[in-house]
């Protein structure tokens, strides 16, 4: 009877355990994990049809940005930026590695974070791209009309480049800034040598204001501001009525050094920094700051060369904050916040409160009230502090745990992504109350709306960028691509429509309608303009030139052979530049080049194109080469070979195709 | 009618030889002929323009790639400078225009006969020497040619589609060549007009008044 009544009490307590994990994840469960029955027509893409628009999403760690077709989530293209790419030679050969170029030397990889479209009044004008390296601190400016890195520069007295390649409502200007900060050379600082302990005396932070040439697109740094040694984390510039300014989340005001996870969390607030970037750029053309000596790399393509070129910069304007009086505040904001985001209008800025439960949402209106009125509570490095109760707007309670960034669809919504609970919240803008939640997989991080940083957001679609995979594609070993996920935003209610697997870690991404750049594209250039200082126009001019122990190779390539195909008289040690001319003049024949025994890469040669790649053999032999691009159905018969000789050896250059050396 | 007015054309019929000769200047603004080549592999489309002096691409650099194409089965690369047909036919039609304008102004028949017969023996001509062209184009191959198809051909059609292994051809004439083939008919109609217009005069009697003659109405009572 004793052991019945154990018995009885045991079952119940089990049902009273089960029930209430029921009631817990029952919740979750309402929400399909599987996207809704009508999802496959929302986002089928018929064969030949085309997406409605372009992602670029940046590749994270590949260093690269990777471009995706949605609704269908098809992957497109991958442009190279930061990172050699031995498919196309991007970076290998000598025309693209200057691009790599920087102080610290040349730098074949990077960590992309924020893709930035450029902007005319504040919407996406389809012209550029920016985006930015975190760890070597660069930016980079991708021309829309071929999908191809144009430009990078380096930004001196910065580390961690991550609250970066932010840009203005008409791109006049593009804003790079430090996370970690930096002890800086004399004068700004006491040095670079200096103990890390020493931290909060002699490190600091930095923000860059980089000016676009409207005509060129060209990058110049136009002023950098020094600030505290805070880690400035993610930043926007304003829209409409606050177009003038751009606001950053910094942590780490604390001024940690080591350890920052617990560190760099001990205070209840960190701050907002608010600088009016047109006022600033008056007082520094006004001559005020310093200019200081420093060295960074500016690498530009020059198009009708199609050489990418280094140019080492010197000299960099620094303002102080003091320079700067009306122009920059703190405001108090959560504590380690996360990301920041303007509302279309631009009244609204709202931050992610990274550790917490709330999305803090300032009005502009009140900034500029409290501006007036002077509330200032503290000033941090001759920078004034306004006070907190005055500039928020609202709180968005239960946003979430972990709520990280916000986008707006343009119909009084914003839409949080909250990293913690693996979610995205939706609440009106105007109350602040939460509205719907839907459930993502896994651990999502940016969320993007297309135009969700304009004036006009196109609304619609909604992609949030997880952070973890898992379980949600056929795994591949203990690396997967992430996760993206797409919603319908146009009900009251998100719908899950497609999950979508993508090369590398998308730290944000951004959705540009197709009818913005498709009818731009270049299908290929015309060799007529090529003015590449190796070009060859015809197979006639083809030749092989000895200097020293340096050849030049000047190679025409047309389907399917190239010419001179049989060279002979390189010897072992040489420095063979093989300058290669690809002769089509219609839409996609790239013809490919790849060599047996080469070190460095194959390359690819757009029609109308002029590629050169450096070889240096070292053994003697016959070594044949090809075509790597299937070009033609007498692709395989696009080869030829090129004769080594020892050094000694008495072999003369010859050279030519279907001819007797 | 008297003599002269036996060998004058009607001023309607001379304002239409002058409408006739105008539109020749068509064939030096428009194509005469286009040919389309489609393939699945050119969505965007391939083809040529042959004008009364050249012929070029449809889209940028097309003839280029057409050689580039028919190299492989061995035909002759086209070169429209290689071409002396297109030297003196825009003199021919230069000519032919003058002719007409002459017509009109002169107004004389002579003329006018000279005039369509000369344009007949032209466009006559010009065709059978673009199919002789397209002949050789299409049947001229060279022997070391990579594609070699025993018995196969690659003439484009003179009108009309025909399918040359994955390409199919249409050959059609464009603007000028319709423009030109209005004034040839524009021709032919005056001449006709004017022929017939010499029978009447022959058969009826010269002061024939034009005059409604009333027919008693019948009725049925």
């Amino acid at each position: 009877m004793y052991f019945h009544k154990q018995l009885r009490n045991l079952l119940a307590g089990i049902m009273a355990v089960l029930l209430a994990m029921f009631t817990f994840f029952g919740c979750s469960s309402t929400k399909s994990k599987t996207g809704n029955d009508d999802a496959a027509e929302q986002v089928y893409v018929p064969p030949g049809k085309h997406d409605e628009f372009y992602s670029f999403m940046s590749g994270g760690w590949t260093g690269n940005i990777s471009v995706y077709g949605i609704p269908s989530g098809r992957h497109l293209y991958s442009i190279p930026v930061f990172s050699q790419d031995p498919a196309d030679g991007y970076g290998y050969t000598e025309e693209t590695k200057a691009l790599l170029n920087t102080s610290h030397g040349f730098i074949p990889w990077g960590d992309t974070h924020h893709v930035e479209p450029s902007k005319t009044d504040g919407l996406y004008d389809g012209r550029w791209i920016f985006v930015n390296d975190r760890n070597t601190p660069r930016l980079a400016r991708i021309n829309l009309k071929e999908f191809k890195t144009d430009e990078t520069l380096e930004i001196p007295n910065t580390a961690g480049n991550h609250a970066a390649s932010f840009t203005s409502s008409n791109s006049e200007y593009v804003s790079a800034m430090s996370e970690y900060s930096i002890p800086l050379p004399k004068p700004l600082g006491n040095g670079t040598d200096v103990p890390i302990d020493s931290y909060a005396d002699n490190f600091n932070g930095m923000c860059t204001m980089v000016k676009v040439d409207q005509q060129t697109g060209h990058l110049n740094v136009d002023f950098q501001i020094e600030l505290p040694p805070f880690d400035y984390d993610l930043g926007r510039f304003g829209l409409g009525v606050s177009k003038d300014w751009i606001f950053y989340t910094d942590y780490n005001s604390e001024k940690a050094h080591t350890m920052l996870e617990a560190n760099a969390s001990q205070n209840d607030k960190d701050f907002v920094l608010a600088i009016n970037w047109k006022k600033a750029a008056k007082i520094a053309h006004q001559g005020k700051g310093q200019i200081v000596s420093t060295e960074y790399d500016h690498n530009v393509i020059n198009h009708k060369t199609g050489w990418a070129k280094t140019e080492v910069k010197k000299k960099v304007r620094v303002l102080q904050p003091s320079d700067l009086e009306g122009a920059i505040y703190f405001l108090p904001g959560p504590k380690s916040p996360h990301g920041i985001n303007v509302s279309p209008k631009g009244k609204y800025i709202s931050i992610g409160g990274k550790l917490s439960s709330t999305v803090t949402v300032y009005s502009l209106d009140n900034i500029k009230k409290a501006i007036a009125n002077h509330d200032v509570s503290e000033t941090i490095n001759d920078i004034p502090v306004l006070s907190f109760k005055d500039v928020e707007k609202e709180q968005v309670k239960k946003a979430g745990l972990g709520p990280l960034h916000v986008e707006y669809d343009g119909k009084g919504y914003g839409y949080n992504s909250a990293f913690i609970s693996s979610e995205i919240v939706k609440w009106s803008l105007e109350t602040g109350k939460v509205v719907d939640r839907h459930p993502t997989y896994y651990s999502i991080g940016h969320l993007t709306i297309p135009g969700g940083d304009t004036r006009k957001p196109y609304g619609k679609y909604l992609i949030g960028l997880n952070k973890i995979t898992k379980d949600r594609y056929l795994p591949t070993g203990p690396e997967m691509f992430a996760g993206e996920q797409l919603f319908d935003i146009t009900g009251a209610r998100m719908k899950l429509i497609l999950d979508f697997p993508v090369e590398g870690e998308p730290h944000n991404a951004a959705e540009l309608p197709a009818s913005l750049i498709d009818t731009a594209q270049v299908k290929y250039y015309d060799l007529d303009k090529n003015e590449n200082p190796y070009v060859t126009r015809k197979e006639k001019d083809a030749k092989v030139v000895r200097k020293g122990n340096r050849v030049d190779v000047y190679m025409t390539a047309i389907r399917s052979h190239f010419v001179p195909d049989n060279i002979e008289g390189i010897k072992e040690g040489d420095e063979v530049h093989f300058h290669i001319t690809n002769l089509e003049q219609e839409w996609d024949i790239p013809h490919g080049f790849a060599l047996m025994g080469m070190r460095n890469s194959g390359i690819l040669i757009m029609p109308g194109e002029t590629r050169s790649i450096v070889w240096n053999p070292k053994k003697k032999g016959v070594y044949p080469f090809y075509c790597t691009d299937f070009c033609s159905a007498l692709h395989q018969e696009m080869q030829g070979y090129v004769r080594v000789s020892p050094q000694n050896s008495n072999v003369k250059i010859a050279y030519g195709t279907n001819k007797e050396l | 009618m008297n003599a002269s007015q036996k060998n004058t054309i009607n001023k309607r019929n001379r304002i239409l030889i002058a409408i006739a000769s105008v539109l020749l200047l068509a064939a030096f603004l428009f194509p005469l002929w286009q040919i389309r080549l489609q393939a699945p592999q050119y969505p965007e489309g391939l083809g040529m323009n042959i004008w009364v002096n050249t012929i070029s691409s449809l889209h940028p650099h097309n003839i280029k790639t057409i050689n580039d194409l028919n190299h492989y089965v061995g035909m002759k690369p086209i070169n429209p400078s290689s071409i002396p047909e297109l030297k003196f036919m825009p003199y021919l039609l230069i000519g032919l225009l003058g002719l007409g304008i002459a017509t009109s102004i002169s107004g004389k028949r002579s003329l006018l006969i000279g005039w369509v017969v000369s344009f007949a023996g032209l466009a006559v001509a010009g065709l059978v020497d673009f199919y002789k062209w397209e002949y050789n184009y299409g049947h001229n191959l060279n022997p070391n040619a990579a594609i070699k198809i025993p018995g196969m051909s690659y003439q484009p059609p003179l009108l009309g589609s025909k399918q040359l292994l994955n390409i199919n051809a249409t050959s059609i004439p464009y603007i000028g060549g319709i423009a030109v083939m209005i004034a040839f008919g524009i021709g032919i109609y005056v001449l006709v007009k004017e022929y017939r217009k010499n029978e009447e005069s022959q058969t009826k009697p010269k002061t024939q008044p034009k005059q409604k003659i009333a027919q008693p109405r019948v009725t049925a009572t």
